[in-house]
Protein backbone atom coordinates (compact mmCIF):
# COMPACT_ATOMS: atom_id res chain seq x y z
CA UNK A 1 0.00 0.00 0.00
CA UNK A 2 2.90 2.29 -0.66
CA UNK A 3 1.64 3.61 -4.01
CA UNK A 4 -0.66 6.62 -3.97
CA UNK A 5 -4.23 5.89 -5.04
CA UNK A 6 -5.22 6.93 -8.57
CA UNK A 7 -8.50 8.19 -7.18
CA UNK A 8 -9.67 8.58 -3.59
CA UNK A 9 -12.94 9.74 -2.10
CA UNK A 10 -12.50 10.77 1.54
CA UNK A 11 -15.73 11.50 3.37
CA UNK A 12 -16.99 13.00 0.12
CA UNK A 13 -20.42 14.61 0.17
CA UNK A 14 -22.19 16.62 -2.46
CA UNK A 15 -25.35 18.62 -1.88
CA UNK A 16 -26.66 20.52 -4.89
CA UNK A 17 -27.74 24.17 -4.65
CA UNK A 18 -31.40 23.05 -4.69
CA UNK A 19 -30.84 20.98 -1.55
CA UNK A 20 -30.64 17.53 -3.20
CA UNK A 21 -28.09 15.35 -1.42
CA UNK A 22 -26.34 13.35 -4.14
CA UNK A 23 -23.57 11.82 -2.03
CA UNK A 24 -23.13 11.56 1.71
CA UNK A 25 -19.74 10.72 3.17
CA UNK A 26 -18.32 8.35 0.54
CA UNK A 27 -15.00 6.65 1.32
CA UNK A 28 -13.38 4.80 -1.56
CA UNK A 29 -9.84 4.32 -2.87
CA UNK A 30 -8.97 3.13 -6.34
CA UNK A 31 -5.32 2.12 -6.90
CA UNK A 32 -3.32 1.94 -10.13
CA UNK A 33 -3.95 -1.39 -11.85
CA UNK A 34 -7.45 -1.68 -10.41
CA UNK A 35 -10.60 -1.66 -12.52
CA UNK A 36 -13.54 -0.81 -10.29
CA UNK A 37 -17.18 -0.95 -11.35
CA UNK A 38 -19.71 1.14 -9.49
CA UNK A 39 -23.18 -0.38 -9.44
CA UNK A 40 -26.25 0.78 -7.63
CA UNK A 41 -29.86 1.83 -8.12
CA UNK A 42 -30.65 4.94 -10.15
CA UNK A 43 -29.99 8.11 -8.21
CA UNK A 44 -27.42 6.58 -5.85
CA UNK A 45 -24.81 9.04 -7.08
CA UNK A 46 -22.48 6.73 -8.99
CA UNK A 47 -22.30 9.05 -12.00
CA UNK A 48 -21.87 11.96 -9.62
CA UNK A 49 -18.72 10.29 -8.28
CA UNK A 50 -17.23 10.33 -11.79
CA UNK A 51 -18.29 13.93 -12.29
CA UNK A 52 -16.48 14.83 -9.06
CA UNK A 53 -13.36 12.96 -10.18
CA UNK A 54 -13.40 14.78 -13.54
CA UNK A 55 -13.88 18.15 -11.87
CA UNK A 56 -17.34 18.84 -13.33
CA UNK A 57 -18.68 19.14 -9.78
CA UNK A 58 -17.00 20.17 -6.53
CA UNK A 59 -17.53 18.28 -3.27
CA UNK A 60 -19.43 20.25 -0.62
CA UNK A 61 -17.71 18.26 2.17
CA UNK A 62 -14.76 15.89 2.33
CA UNK A 63 -12.37 15.64 -0.59
CA UNK A 64 -11.71 13.95 -3.92
CA UNK A 65 -8.06 13.20 -4.67
CA UNK A 66 -7.02 12.50 -8.24
CA UNK A 67 -3.48 11.12 -8.48
CA UNK A 68 -2.85 12.00 -12.12
CA UNK A 69 -3.46 14.71 -14.67
CA UNK A 70 -3.83 12.16 -17.46
CA UNK A 71 -7.56 11.57 -17.26
CA UNK A 72 -9.71 9.71 -19.77
CA UNK A 73 -13.49 10.15 -19.61
CA UNK A 74 -16.08 8.30 -21.67
CA UNK A 75 -19.53 9.85 -21.48
CA UNK A 76 -22.92 8.14 -21.54
CA UNK A 77 -23.44 9.38 -25.07
CA UNK A 78 -20.53 9.37 -27.49
CA UNK A 79 -20.54 13.24 -27.38
CA UNK A 80 -18.82 13.46 -30.75
CA UNK A 81 -19.22 16.86 -32.39
CA UNK A 82 -21.45 16.14 -35.41
CA UNK A 83 -19.72 18.66 -37.70
CA UNK A 84 -16.29 17.09 -37.21
CA UNK A 85 -14.97 13.92 -38.82
CA UNK A 86 -13.91 11.00 -36.64
CA UNK A 87 -10.25 12.06 -36.93
CA UNK A 88 -10.99 15.68 -36.04
CA UNK A 89 -13.13 14.56 -33.10
CA UNK A 90 -10.40 12.32 -31.77
CA UNK A 91 -7.80 15.08 -32.00
CA UNK A 92 -10.00 17.58 -30.15
CA UNK A 93 -8.37 17.14 -26.69
CA UNK A 94 -4.90 17.72 -28.15
CA UNK A 95 -6.20 20.63 -30.20
CA UNK A 96 -7.61 22.28 -27.08
CA UNK A 97 -4.30 21.72 -25.32
CA UNK A 98 -2.44 23.44 -28.17
CA UNK A 99 -0.52 20.41 -29.45
CA UNK A 100 0.94 21.05 -32.94
CA UNK A 101 -1.14 19.75 -35.84
CA UNK A 102 1.21 17.03 -37.13
CA UNK A 103 1.75 15.60 -33.67
CA UNK A 104 -1.94 15.44 -32.77
CA UNK A 105 -2.82 13.95 -36.17
CA UNK A 106 -0.43 11.12 -35.50
CA UNK A 107 -1.72 10.53 -31.97
CA UNK A 108 -5.30 10.52 -33.25
CA UNK A 109 -4.53 8.06 -36.06
CA UNK A 110 -2.84 5.81 -33.53
CA UNK A 111 -5.81 5.88 -31.12
CA UNK A 112 -8.27 5.31 -33.97
CA UNK A 113 -6.34 2.23 -35.05
CA UNK A 114 -6.30 0.91 -31.49
CA UNK A 115 -10.11 0.87 -31.28
CA UNK A 116 -10.41 -0.76 -34.71
CA UNK A 117 -11.74 2.28 -36.57
CA UNK A 118 -8.90 2.60 -39.10
CA UNK A 119 -10.38 3.54 -42.47
CA UNK A 120 -13.21 5.56 -40.88
CA UNK A 121 -11.13 8.68 -40.10
CA UNK A 122 -12.96 10.82 -42.65
CA UNK A 123 -16.46 9.68 -41.67
CA UNK A 124 -18.79 11.92 -39.75
CA UNK A 125 -20.44 10.60 -36.56
CA UNK A 126 -23.84 10.42 -38.30
CA UNK A 127 -22.39 7.90 -40.76
CA UNK A 128 -21.35 5.51 -37.98
CA UNK A 129 -23.29 2.94 -35.95
CA UNK A 130 -23.78 3.46 -32.23
CA UNK A 131 -20.99 1.03 -31.42
CA UNK A 132 -18.56 2.73 -33.79
CA UNK A 133 -19.40 6.12 -32.34
CA UNK A 134 -18.59 4.75 -28.90
CA UNK A 135 -15.26 3.39 -30.22
CA UNK A 136 -14.42 6.85 -31.57
CA UNK A 137 -15.31 8.28 -28.17
CA UNK A 138 -12.96 5.80 -26.48
CA UNK A 139 -10.23 6.67 -29.02
CA UNK A 140 -10.63 10.34 -28.12
CA UNK A 141 -10.10 9.50 -24.43
CA UNK A 142 -7.12 7.28 -25.32
CA UNK A 143 -5.26 10.25 -26.87
CA UNK A 144 -4.87 11.50 -23.27
CA UNK A 145 -2.82 8.32 -22.55
CA UNK A 146 -4.95 8.06 -19.41
CA UNK A 147 -3.64 6.82 -16.09
CA UNK A 148 -7.15 7.14 -14.70
CA UNK A 149 -9.92 6.08 -17.08
CA UNK A 150 -13.52 6.97 -16.15
CA UNK A 151 -16.50 5.35 -17.90
CA UNK A 152 -19.97 6.77 -17.22
CA UNK A 153 -22.42 4.04 -18.32
CA UNK A 154 -20.92 4.15 -21.80
CA UNK A 155 -22.54 1.07 -23.35
CA UNK A 156 -26.08 1.37 -21.95
CA UNK A 157 -27.62 2.30 -25.29
CA UNK A 158 -25.89 -0.42 -27.32
CA UNK A 159 -27.19 -3.85 -28.30
CA UNK A 160 -25.96 -6.82 -26.30
CA UNK A 161 -23.52 -8.14 -28.92
CA UNK A 162 -21.83 -4.79 -29.51
CA UNK A 163 -21.76 -4.24 -25.80
CA UNK A 164 -19.94 -7.51 -25.11
CA UNK A 165 -17.43 -6.77 -27.89
CA UNK A 166 -16.65 -3.40 -26.38
CA UNK A 167 -16.46 -4.91 -22.87
CA UNK A 168 -13.72 -7.25 -24.12
CA UNK A 169 -11.89 -4.49 -25.94
CA UNK A 170 -11.83 -2.19 -22.94
CA UNK A 171 -10.54 -5.21 -21.00
CA UNK A 172 -7.74 -5.60 -23.54
CA UNK A 173 -6.84 -1.92 -23.32
CA UNK A 174 -6.80 -2.22 -19.53
CA UNK A 175 -4.54 -5.27 -19.51
CA UNK A 176 -2.07 -3.58 -21.90
CA UNK A 177 -2.05 -0.02 -20.57
CA UNK A 178 -2.54 -0.76 -16.89
CA UNK A 179 -4.53 2.37 -16.12
CA UNK A 180 -6.84 2.61 -13.14
CA UNK A 181 -10.39 2.21 -14.39
CA UNK A 182 -13.71 3.29 -12.90
CA UNK A 183 -16.79 2.00 -14.69
CA UNK A 184 -20.33 3.04 -13.86
CA UNK A 185 -23.03 0.59 -14.99
CA UNK A 186 -26.51 -0.71 -14.27
CA UNK A 187 -25.68 -4.19 -15.46
CA UNK A 188 -24.50 -6.79 -12.93
CA UNK A 189 -22.85 -9.15 -15.49
CA UNK A 190 -21.10 -6.22 -17.13
CA UNK A 191 -19.77 -4.97 -13.80
CA UNK A 192 -18.38 -8.41 -12.93
CA UNK A 193 -16.90 -9.04 -16.39
CA UNK A 194 -15.14 -5.67 -16.53
CA UNK A 195 -13.70 -5.32 -13.06
CA UNK A 196 -11.12 -6.39 -10.57
CA UNK A 197 -13.54 -5.15 -7.91
CA UNK A 198 -17.25 -4.31 -7.85
CA UNK A 199 -18.43 -1.57 -5.51
CA UNK A 200 -22.13 -1.65 -4.65
CA UNK A 201 -23.68 1.64 -3.56
CA UNK A 202 -26.91 2.06 -1.57
CA UNK A 203 -29.43 4.60 -2.79
CA UNK A 204 -30.14 8.25 -2.19
CA UNK A 205 -27.69 9.55 -1.11
CA UNK A 206 -25.06 6.94 -1.91
CA UNK A 207 -23.02 5.02 0.65
CA UNK A 208 -20.68 2.10 -0.14
CA UNK A 209 -22.63 -1.07 0.74
CA UNK A 210 -20.27 -3.78 -0.51
CA UNK A 211 -16.79 -4.26 -1.96
CA UNK A 212 -16.68 -7.48 -3.98
CA UNK A 213 -13.33 -8.58 -5.50
CA UNK A 214 -13.36 -10.29 -8.92
CA UNK A 215 -10.23 -12.46 -9.13
CA UNK A 216 -10.20 -13.48 -12.84
CA UNK A 217 -7.13 -12.72 -14.99
CA UNK A 218 -7.08 -10.27 -17.90
CA UNK A 219 -7.65 -10.35 -20.79
CA UNK A 220 -10.87 -12.19 -20.07
CA UNK A 221 -12.51 -14.65 -22.41
CA UNK A 222 -16.13 -13.76 -23.30
CA UNK A 223 -17.07 -17.34 -22.29
CA UNK A 224 -16.09 -16.44 -18.73
CA UNK A 225 -19.64 -15.10 -18.40
CA UNK A 226 -21.00 -18.66 -18.48
CA UNK A 227 -18.76 -20.20 -15.80
CA UNK A 228 -19.96 -21.13 -12.32
CA UNK A 229 -17.33 -18.96 -10.63
CA UNK A 230 -18.60 -15.95 -12.59
CA UNK A 231 -22.21 -16.72 -11.68
CA UNK A 232 -21.29 -16.95 -7.98
CA UNK A 233 -19.80 -13.45 -7.99
CA UNK A 234 -22.69 -12.05 -10.03
CA UNK A 235 -25.08 -13.56 -7.48
CA UNK A 236 -23.14 -11.93 -4.67
CA UNK A 237 -23.33 -8.50 -6.40
CA UNK A 238 -27.03 -9.04 -7.07
CA UNK A 239 -27.67 -9.92 -3.42
CA UNK A 240 -25.83 -6.79 -2.27
CA UNK A 241 -27.90 -4.72 -4.72
CA UNK A 242 -31.14 -6.25 -3.43
CA UNK A 243 -30.08 -5.37 0.08
CA UNK A 244 -29.34 -1.87 -1.11
CA UNK A 245 -32.75 -1.62 -2.70
CA UNK A 246 -34.57 -2.83 0.40
CA UNK A 247 -32.66 -0.34 2.48
CA UNK A 248 -33.61 2.46 0.09
CA UNK A 249 -37.26 1.41 0.22
CA UNK A 250 -37.31 1.21 4.02
CA UNK B 1 -45.88 -16.74 -18.37
CA UNK B 2 -44.70 -19.03 -21.18
CA UNK B 3 -46.50 -16.89 -23.74
CA UNK B 4 -44.49 -13.82 -22.83
CA UNK B 5 -41.25 -15.71 -23.44
CA UNK B 6 -42.29 -16.22 -27.07
CA UNK B 7 -42.84 -12.50 -27.63
CA UNK B 8 -40.12 -10.85 -29.71
CA UNK B 9 -37.86 -8.63 -27.65
CA UNK B 10 -37.51 -5.17 -29.11
CA UNK B 11 -35.18 -2.57 -27.80
CA UNK B 12 -36.09 0.89 -29.04
CA UNK B 13 -32.63 2.24 -28.31
CA UNK B 14 -30.76 -0.22 -30.50
CA UNK B 15 -33.11 -0.18 -33.46
CA UNK B 16 -32.25 2.14 -36.31
CA UNK B 17 -34.46 5.24 -36.32
CA UNK B 18 -37.22 4.86 -38.87
CA UNK B 19 -37.00 7.03 -41.97
CA UNK B 20 -40.28 8.54 -43.18
CA UNK B 21 -41.95 6.16 -45.62
CA UNK B 22 -41.92 6.79 -49.35
CA UNK B 23 -45.63 6.13 -49.94
CA UNK B 24 -46.56 9.82 -49.71
CA UNK B 25 -45.03 11.28 -52.89
CA UNK B 26 -45.17 14.97 -51.92
CA UNK B 27 -41.57 15.15 -50.77
CA UNK B 28 -39.87 14.12 -54.01
CA UNK B 29 -37.98 16.66 -56.10
CA UNK B 30 -40.42 17.04 -59.07
CA UNK B 31 -43.32 17.62 -56.69
CA UNK B 32 -41.31 20.20 -54.75
CA UNK B 33 -40.92 22.22 -57.94
CA UNK B 34 -44.31 21.49 -59.51
CA UNK B 35 -46.45 22.13 -56.41
CA UNK B 36 -45.52 25.81 -55.88
CA UNK B 37 -45.87 26.41 -59.65
CA UNK B 38 -49.37 24.91 -59.52
CA UNK B 39 -50.25 27.24 -56.66
CA UNK B 40 -48.81 30.17 -58.64
CA UNK B 41 -50.97 29.32 -61.66
CA UNK B 42 -54.07 29.00 -59.46
CA UNK B 43 -53.47 32.36 -57.81
CA UNK B 44 -52.87 34.10 -61.15
CA UNK B 45 -56.03 32.49 -62.56
CA UNK B 46 -58.06 33.63 -59.56
CA UNK B 47 -56.60 37.10 -59.89
CA UNK B 48 -57.42 37.24 -63.63
CA UNK B 49 -60.94 35.99 -62.97
CA UNK B 50 -61.51 38.56 -60.24
CA UNK B 51 -60.17 41.35 -62.40
CA UNK B 52 -62.24 40.46 -65.46
CA UNK B 53 -65.43 39.26 -63.79
CA UNK B 54 -65.80 41.28 -60.57
CA UNK B 55 -64.38 44.71 -61.41
CA UNK B 56 -66.28 46.84 -63.95
CA UNK B 57 -64.32 48.02 -66.99
CA UNK B 58 -64.34 51.67 -65.85
CA UNK B 59 -62.71 50.99 -62.45
CA UNK B 60 -60.34 48.27 -63.70
CA UNK B 61 -57.42 50.35 -62.28
CA UNK B 62 -58.45 49.08 -58.83
CA UNK B 63 -57.43 45.57 -59.82
CA UNK B 64 -55.76 45.37 -63.22
CA UNK B 65 -55.49 41.92 -64.78
CA UNK B 66 -52.21 39.99 -64.63
CA UNK B 67 -51.60 40.40 -68.35
CA UNK B 68 -52.03 44.18 -68.03
CA UNK B 69 -49.52 44.24 -65.18
CA UNK B 70 -47.00 42.32 -67.24
CA UNK B 71 -47.60 44.49 -70.30
CA UNK B 72 -47.39 47.86 -68.56
CA UNK B 73 -45.08 47.04 -65.70
CA UNK B 74 -42.56 44.62 -67.15
CA UNK B 75 -42.72 44.80 -70.96
CA UNK B 76 -42.95 48.58 -71.22
CA UNK B 77 -39.29 49.68 -71.40
CA UNK B 78 -39.74 53.02 -69.60
CA UNK B 79 -41.69 51.60 -66.66
CA UNK B 80 -39.41 48.57 -66.48
CA UNK B 81 -36.22 50.65 -66.32
CA UNK B 82 -37.80 52.90 -63.71
CA UNK B 83 -38.88 50.01 -61.51
CA UNK B 84 -35.68 47.96 -61.89
CA UNK B 85 -33.49 50.99 -61.11
CA UNK B 86 -35.52 51.68 -57.99
CA UNK B 87 -35.42 47.99 -57.06
CA UNK B 88 -31.64 47.88 -57.41
CA UNK B 89 -31.30 50.89 -55.06
CA UNK B 90 -33.62 49.18 -52.56
CA UNK B 91 -31.75 45.88 -52.79
CA UNK B 92 -28.36 47.52 -52.23
CA UNK B 93 -29.64 49.17 -49.05
CA UNK B 94 -31.31 45.93 -47.88
CA UNK B 95 -28.24 43.74 -48.46
CA UNK B 96 -25.94 46.20 -46.76
CA UNK B 97 -28.34 46.39 -43.78
CA UNK B 98 -28.69 42.63 -43.65
CA UNK B 99 -24.94 42.02 -43.58
CA UNK B 100 -24.48 44.58 -40.80
CA UNK B 101 -27.43 43.10 -38.87
CA UNK B 102 -25.93 39.61 -39.12
CA UNK B 103 -22.53 40.77 -37.85
CA UNK B 104 -23.93 43.03 -35.15
CA UNK B 105 -26.64 40.56 -34.05
CA UNK B 106 -24.11 37.75 -33.76
CA UNK B 107 -21.77 39.93 -31.69
CA UNK B 108 -24.67 40.94 -29.40
CA UNK B 109 -25.76 37.32 -28.96
CA UNK B 110 -22.19 36.19 -28.23
CA UNK B 111 -21.82 38.90 -25.57
CA UNK B 112 -25.14 37.88 -24.03
CA UNK B 113 -24.14 34.21 -24.06
CA UNK B 114 -20.97 34.90 -22.10
CA UNK B 115 -22.55 36.22 -18.91
CA UNK B 116 -26.02 36.09 -17.39
CA UNK B 117 -25.83 39.72 -16.36
CA UNK B 118 -25.07 40.75 -19.94
CA UNK B 119 -28.13 38.82 -21.13
CA UNK B 120 -30.36 40.31 -18.42
CA UNK B 121 -29.18 43.85 -19.14
CA UNK B 122 -29.29 43.72 -22.94
CA UNK B 123 -32.16 41.42 -23.84
CA UNK B 124 -35.03 43.85 -23.09
CA UNK B 125 -33.49 46.32 -25.53
CA UNK B 126 -33.20 43.66 -28.19
CA UNK B 127 -36.94 43.09 -27.75
CA UNK B 128 -37.58 46.84 -28.01
CA UNK B 129 -36.02 46.72 -31.50
CA UNK B 130 -38.91 44.48 -32.44
CA UNK B 131 -41.68 46.37 -30.64
CA UNK B 132 -40.82 49.99 -31.45
CA UNK B 133 -43.18 51.39 -34.13
CA UNK B 134 -40.78 51.64 -37.03
CA UNK B 135 -43.03 54.15 -38.84
CA UNK B 136 -42.41 56.64 -36.04
CA UNK B 137 -38.68 56.01 -35.95
CA UNK B 138 -38.02 56.42 -39.66
CA UNK B 139 -38.70 60.21 -39.75
CA UNK B 140 -36.50 60.64 -36.67
CA UNK B 141 -33.65 58.82 -38.38
CA UNK B 142 -34.17 61.21 -41.29
CA UNK B 143 -33.70 64.19 -38.96
CA UNK B 144 -30.66 62.71 -37.28
CA UNK B 145 -28.78 60.90 -40.00
CA UNK B 146 -30.08 62.48 -43.23
CA UNK B 147 -31.91 60.76 -46.05
CA UNK B 148 -29.14 59.03 -47.93
CA UNK B 149 -27.78 55.50 -48.06
CA UNK B 150 -26.41 55.31 -44.50
CA UNK B 151 -29.63 56.40 -42.87
CA UNK B 152 -31.63 53.84 -44.88
CA UNK B 153 -29.21 51.11 -43.92
CA UNK B 154 -29.72 51.97 -40.24
CA UNK B 155 -33.48 51.40 -40.65
CA UNK B 156 -32.79 48.01 -42.28
CA UNK B 157 -30.41 46.99 -39.52
CA UNK B 158 -32.98 47.96 -36.92
CA UNK B 159 -35.78 45.84 -38.35
CA UNK B 160 -33.63 42.80 -39.16
CA UNK B 161 -31.46 42.65 -36.04
CA UNK B 162 -33.83 40.93 -33.61
CA UNK B 163 -34.23 37.57 -35.42
CA UNK B 164 -30.44 37.30 -35.67
CA UNK B 165 -29.99 38.01 -31.96
CA UNK B 166 -32.68 35.65 -30.62
CA UNK B 167 -31.85 32.75 -32.90
CA UNK B 168 -28.10 33.02 -32.37
CA UNK B 169 -28.51 33.29 -28.61
CA UNK B 170 -30.84 30.30 -28.61
CA UNK B 171 -28.33 28.32 -30.67
CA UNK B 172 -25.36 29.25 -28.49
CA UNK B 173 -27.24 28.23 -25.35
CA UNK B 174 -28.65 24.97 -26.66
CA UNK B 175 -25.32 23.11 -26.67
CA UNK B 176 -25.70 19.71 -24.95
CA UNK B 177 -24.44 19.73 -21.32
CA UNK B 178 -22.24 16.68 -22.02
CA UNK B 179 -20.47 18.58 -24.81
CA UNK B 180 -19.79 21.41 -22.39
CA UNK B 181 -18.43 18.82 -19.93
CA UNK B 182 -16.12 17.52 -22.64
CA UNK B 183 -14.67 20.98 -23.17
CA UNK B 184 -14.40 21.50 -19.38
CA UNK B 185 -12.56 18.19 -19.06
CA UNK B 186 -9.95 19.30 -21.57
CA UNK B 187 -9.51 22.72 -20.02
CA UNK B 188 -10.96 24.72 -22.93
CA UNK B 189 -10.94 28.48 -22.46
CA UNK B 190 -13.89 30.73 -23.29
CA UNK B 191 -12.71 31.51 -26.79
CA UNK B 192 -12.11 27.84 -27.65
CA UNK B 193 -15.52 26.92 -26.25
CA UNK B 194 -17.14 29.66 -28.31
CA UNK B 195 -15.33 29.01 -31.60
CA UNK B 196 -15.05 25.23 -31.53
CA UNK B 197 -18.30 24.32 -29.77
CA UNK B 198 -20.96 27.00 -29.36
CA UNK B 199 -20.79 28.78 -32.71
CA UNK B 200 -20.66 25.63 -34.86
CA UNK B 201 -23.51 24.15 -32.81
CA UNK B 202 -25.51 27.36 -33.19
CA UNK B 203 -25.08 27.63 -36.96
CA UNK B 204 -28.39 25.96 -37.97
CA UNK B 205 -30.37 28.18 -35.57
CA UNK B 206 -28.47 31.25 -36.76
CA UNK B 207 -29.39 30.57 -40.37
CA UNK B 208 -33.08 30.25 -39.40
CA UNK B 209 -32.71 33.76 -38.02
CA UNK B 210 -31.07 35.01 -41.21
CA UNK B 211 -34.00 33.64 -43.23
CA UNK B 212 -36.41 35.88 -41.32
CA UNK B 213 -34.03 38.85 -41.34
CA UNK B 214 -33.60 38.77 -45.13
CA UNK B 215 -37.27 39.58 -45.76
CA UNK B 216 -37.29 42.12 -42.94
CA UNK B 217 -34.32 43.97 -44.43
CA UNK B 218 -36.06 44.36 -47.80
CA UNK B 219 -39.18 45.70 -46.06
CA UNK B 220 -37.03 48.05 -43.94
CA UNK B 221 -35.37 49.43 -47.05
CA UNK B 222 -38.75 50.09 -48.70
CA UNK B 223 -40.28 51.63 -45.58
CA UNK B 224 -37.33 54.01 -45.10
CA UNK B 225 -37.52 55.07 -48.74
CA UNK B 226 -41.31 55.49 -48.57
CA UNK B 227 -41.17 57.85 -45.60
CA UNK B 228 -37.99 59.75 -46.44
CA UNK B 229 -39.33 61.03 -49.80
CA UNK B 230 -35.83 62.35 -50.38
CA UNK B 231 -32.51 61.00 -51.58
CA UNK B 232 -31.98 58.34 -54.25
CA UNK B 233 -35.44 56.84 -54.96
CA UNK B 234 -36.07 53.17 -54.34
CA UNK B 235 -39.14 50.98 -54.54
CA UNK B 236 -40.75 52.75 -51.56
CA UNK B 237 -40.82 56.09 -53.34
CA UNK B 238 -41.99 54.58 -56.63
CA UNK B 239 -44.88 52.87 -54.82
CA UNK B 240 -45.92 56.28 -53.49
CA UNK B 241 -45.61 57.87 -56.94
CA UNK B 242 -47.62 55.09 -58.63
CA UNK B 243 -50.28 55.33 -55.93
CA UNK B 244 -50.74 59.03 -56.65
CA UNK B 245 -50.81 58.38 -60.40
CA UNK B 246 -53.31 55.53 -59.96
CA UNK B 247 -50.78 53.45 -61.94
CA UNK B 248 -51.77 50.19 -60.30
CA UNK B 249 -50.02 48.06 -62.92
CA UNK B 250 -46.63 49.57 -62.07
CA UNK B 251 -47.47 49.52 -58.38
CA UNK B 252 -48.18 45.79 -58.48
CA UNK B 253 -45.05 45.13 -60.54
CA UNK B 254 -42.89 46.93 -57.98
CA UNK B 255 -44.61 45.06 -55.16
CA UNK B 256 -44.22 41.64 -56.77
CA UNK B 257 -40.57 42.18 -57.71
CA UNK B 258 -39.67 43.31 -54.16
CA UNK B 259 -41.37 40.21 -52.76
CA UNK B 260 -39.37 38.12 -55.22
CA UNK B 261 -36.14 39.64 -53.88
CA UNK B 262 -37.13 38.66 -50.32
CA UNK B 263 -38.00 35.18 -51.57
CA UNK B 264 -34.62 34.83 -53.29
CA UNK B 265 -32.83 35.80 -50.07
CA UNK B 266 -34.88 33.19 -48.24
CA UNK B 267 -33.98 30.52 -50.79
CA UNK B 268 -30.30 31.43 -50.60
CA UNK B 269 -30.31 30.94 -46.83
CA UNK B 270 -32.36 27.77 -47.20
CA UNK B 271 -29.67 26.38 -49.52
CA UNK B 272 -27.04 27.30 -46.97
CA UNK B 273 -29.13 25.66 -44.22
CA UNK B 274 -29.23 22.46 -46.25
CA UNK B 275 -25.45 22.43 -46.54
CA UNK B 276 -25.01 23.05 -42.81
CA UNK B 277 -27.53 20.33 -41.97
CA UNK B 278 -25.59 17.85 -44.09
CA UNK B 279 -22.40 18.96 -42.34
CA UNK B 280 -24.14 18.30 -39.01
CA UNK B 281 -25.29 14.90 -40.26
CA UNK B 282 -28.97 15.80 -40.47
CA UNK B 283 -31.03 15.54 -43.67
Amino acid sequence: MSIDPALAFRGTSLTFANGTRALDGIDLEIRPGEFVSLVGPSGCGKSTMLRLAAGFETATAGSVEVGTRRLGYVFQESTLLPWRTVARNVELPAELAGVPKAERREAAADAIARVGLAGFEKHRPSQLSGGMRMRASIARALTMRPELFLFDEPFGALDEITRQHLNSEVGTLFSRDGFAGVFVTHSVPESVFMSTRVVVLTGRPGVVAANIPVPFDFPRDPELRYTAAFADIAAEVSAALRGAKQEAAA
Amino acid sequence: MTATLEAPVRDAATEAPRRPRRAWPFTTAPVRVAAPIAVFVLVIAAWAAASHLLVPEASRFLLPSPEAVIAQGLLDPVARTEILTALWNTVQVALCGLVIAIVLGTVFAVVMSQARWAEFSLYPYAVVLQTVPILAVVPLFGFWFGYEFGSRVIVCVMVSLFPVITNTLFGLKSVAPAEHDLFTLHGANRLQRLLKLQLPAALPAMISGFKISGGQAVIGSIVADFFFRQGVPGVGRMIDVYRQRLATEELLTALLLSSLVGLCLFWAFDLLAGRVDRMHGKR
